[in-house]
């Protein structure tokens, strides 16, 4: 089987059209449960009450404020960097949904991003209203950030979402030849806990951990974003750089391996 | 009594015969488990500064409470995640009706049937980090300490049991709870570290509303030799009234069971 045939540009937009308002249907039937998802995003929140009492944020250099709009900012980055597609991916492969996919002329793959990004702007009144209720707790937390800030900040935020996205699609592929590729995926979550900055500021790492983080693709997909959001000194430049290489780097390695396995995928004949 | 031992030995056998098929999920399960470790013991090292305490906690006493911690999220994926998540799947697919129909205790059946060894790994790095965390802190460990610290253990095994059994429990009435148990899953991290390190505020949720304290932070006092009889005794109290409340909501949650596609 050939890879599907891409849609010519003149079909491209009420393509898209048709599937973000689809995928947004979808996702307003099911509110209650991403409501739950939102909430389960608690871990910074969680990491900010543990840093707020410890001494070895300052050590840092970071003020409690600073700690304060660090967390806040990673757990809005967090929020909208959720990526779920190799679960979707895996029942789609084992239930056969995949094949009528593949006759379709669409990369199913967009019908997953569509997904993620119909179920980002159902998430949107939730995040803000628990935020919300954050303020009206802890009015002290309240912050304004800068108009630059945010506009680079929700662009980072998008850089860091693909980044994941296609991260995930290369550990997807997995799914063509294994049926473990969830446990890759449970294996890849412990780096990205660790070392992304979401349970502890980059800056707190000893050097040699420090270094090597920033080695690897995670600290873009939650500090970078999270630390232009709190208006920190950062370098735009290498940040968004180091996310279009590993961008990249993984879509190539993506469409490889799709190639591949979709191969495979049709002389199993299943 | 005797019956339900039997039971239970069958359900764990044949349990256990049946994941033994997948050998090489024990790496990878021991892969992520050490990962974890490594990530938890990385970050709480960063949040000791040198020559810093944490909410009045030393290094080595609030390993103890990450040695809980582990010990019972091992708990969580042996026994209370296997079971519980398939009564969702029950209740979804209508099969709660045969195991309703079975001639033994449903919460029983649905609480102990299967058993995945993938959490073991996780129980025994959790008990070795109390043992020698404990030693370290300078911890007597006599008979009393000991005896305490089971008792404690049993009781925030059974705090922990109950909240994952009545939000799988509601699956009754709503369905599709999987959301809900995820929402737990991530609230009860909190309790890697001593509950003495939040702001008040947070403190009063995690000792009141969610009993986080009594799972990690009351047994770790308790094998440090430093917890008070008040605590001790909250947490049985804590411990029995979340198994009775446990138990309510399953009876009444099952008058309103009217099986699949109703």
């Amino acid at each position: 089987m050939t890879a599907p045939r891409e849609p010519r540009a003149r079909a491209v937009w009420p393509l898209v059209r048709v599937l973000l308002s689809t995928q947004y249907a979808y996702m307003l039937e099911y509110r209650a449960e991403i409501a739950l998802w939102a909430l389960s995003g608690v871990l910074p929140l969680i990491m900010l009450g543990v840093w707020s009492g410890s001494g070895a944020g300052e050590a840092a250099g970071f003020t409690p404020a600073m700690l304060t709009r660090y967390f806040l900012a990673a757990f809005v980055v967090r929020q909208f960097t959720v990526v779920w597609v190799i679960h979707v991916f895996e029942e789609d492969n084992l239930q056969g949904r995949l094949s009528p996919y593949l006759l379709q002329p669409l990369h199913p793959f967009w019908r997953y991003l569509a997904a993620h990004v119909a179920e980002q702007v159902t998430r949107v009144p939730f995040v803000a209203a628990l935020l919300a209720l954050l303020f009206l707790l802890q009015p002290s937390l309240l912050w304004w950030p800068q108009r630059a800030d945010v506009f680079w900040g929700v662009l980072a935020t998008v850089a860091a979402f693909i980044l994941r996205f296609l991260l995930q699609g290369v550990i997807a592929m997995a799914c063509f030849w294994s049926e473990r590729a969830l446990a890759l995926e449970r294996l890849l979550l412990i780096p990205y806990l660790f070392l992304s900055g979401l349970v502890a500021p980059l800056e707190t790492f000893p050097p040699g951990v420090r270094a090597f983080a920033l080695a690897t693709p995670f600290p873009y997909t939650v500090a970078f974003p999270a630390r232009v959001l709190m208006g920190a000194e950062v370098n735009l430049g290498a940040g968004f750089l180091g996310l279009a290489l590993w961008s990249g780097l993984f879509l190539i390695l993506f469409l490889v391996l799709w190639r591949a396995g979709i191969r495979r995928y049709s002389a199993m004949g299943a | 009594m005797h019956r339900y031992l039997r039971t239970l030995a069958r359900f764990w056998s044949a349990s256990l015969a049946a994941e033994m098929e997948y050998p090489a999920n024990f790496v990878l399960e021991l892969l992520a488990e050490v990962g974890n470790l490594a990530g938890s013991l990385f970050v709480l090292s960063l949040l000791y500064g040198p020559g810093q305490s944490l909410g009045g906690w030393s290094w080595n006493a609030a390993l103890v409470v990450l040695g809980f911690y582990t010990l019972l999220e091992g708990l969580t994926s042996t026994l209370f995640q296997p079971n519980l998540s398939t009564i969702v799947t029950h209740v979804q697919n209508g099969t709660l009706d045969f195991v309703l129909l079975k001639p033994i205790d449903s919460q029983f059946w649905l609480s102990v049937r299967t058993f995945s060894p993938w959490g073991l790994p996780g129980m025994a790095m959790g008990v070795g980090l109390i043992l020698v965390a404990a030693l370290r802190a300078g911890a007597v460990l006599g008979p009393g300490t000991v005896a305490a610290a089971a008792v404690l253990l049993l009781a925030s095994a059974a705090i922990l049991y109950s909240l994952w059994f009545v939000i799988a429990a509601t699956s009754i009435w709503f369905v599709k709870v999987w959301n809900a148990t995820e929402v737990l899953r991530s609230t009860l991290v909190a309790g890697r570290y001593p509950v003495s390190v939040y702001p008040a505020g947070l403190r009063a949720f995690f000792t009141f509303v969610l009993p986080v304290a009594f799972l990690t932070t009351v047994p770790a006092e308790a094998v440090l030799g430093r917890a008070s009889g008040s605590w001790m005794a909250a947490s049985v109290v804590v411990a029995a009234a979340c198994l009775v409340i446990s138990r309510a909501i399953w009876r009444y949650a099952l008058r309103f069971y009217t099986s699949a596609s109703s």
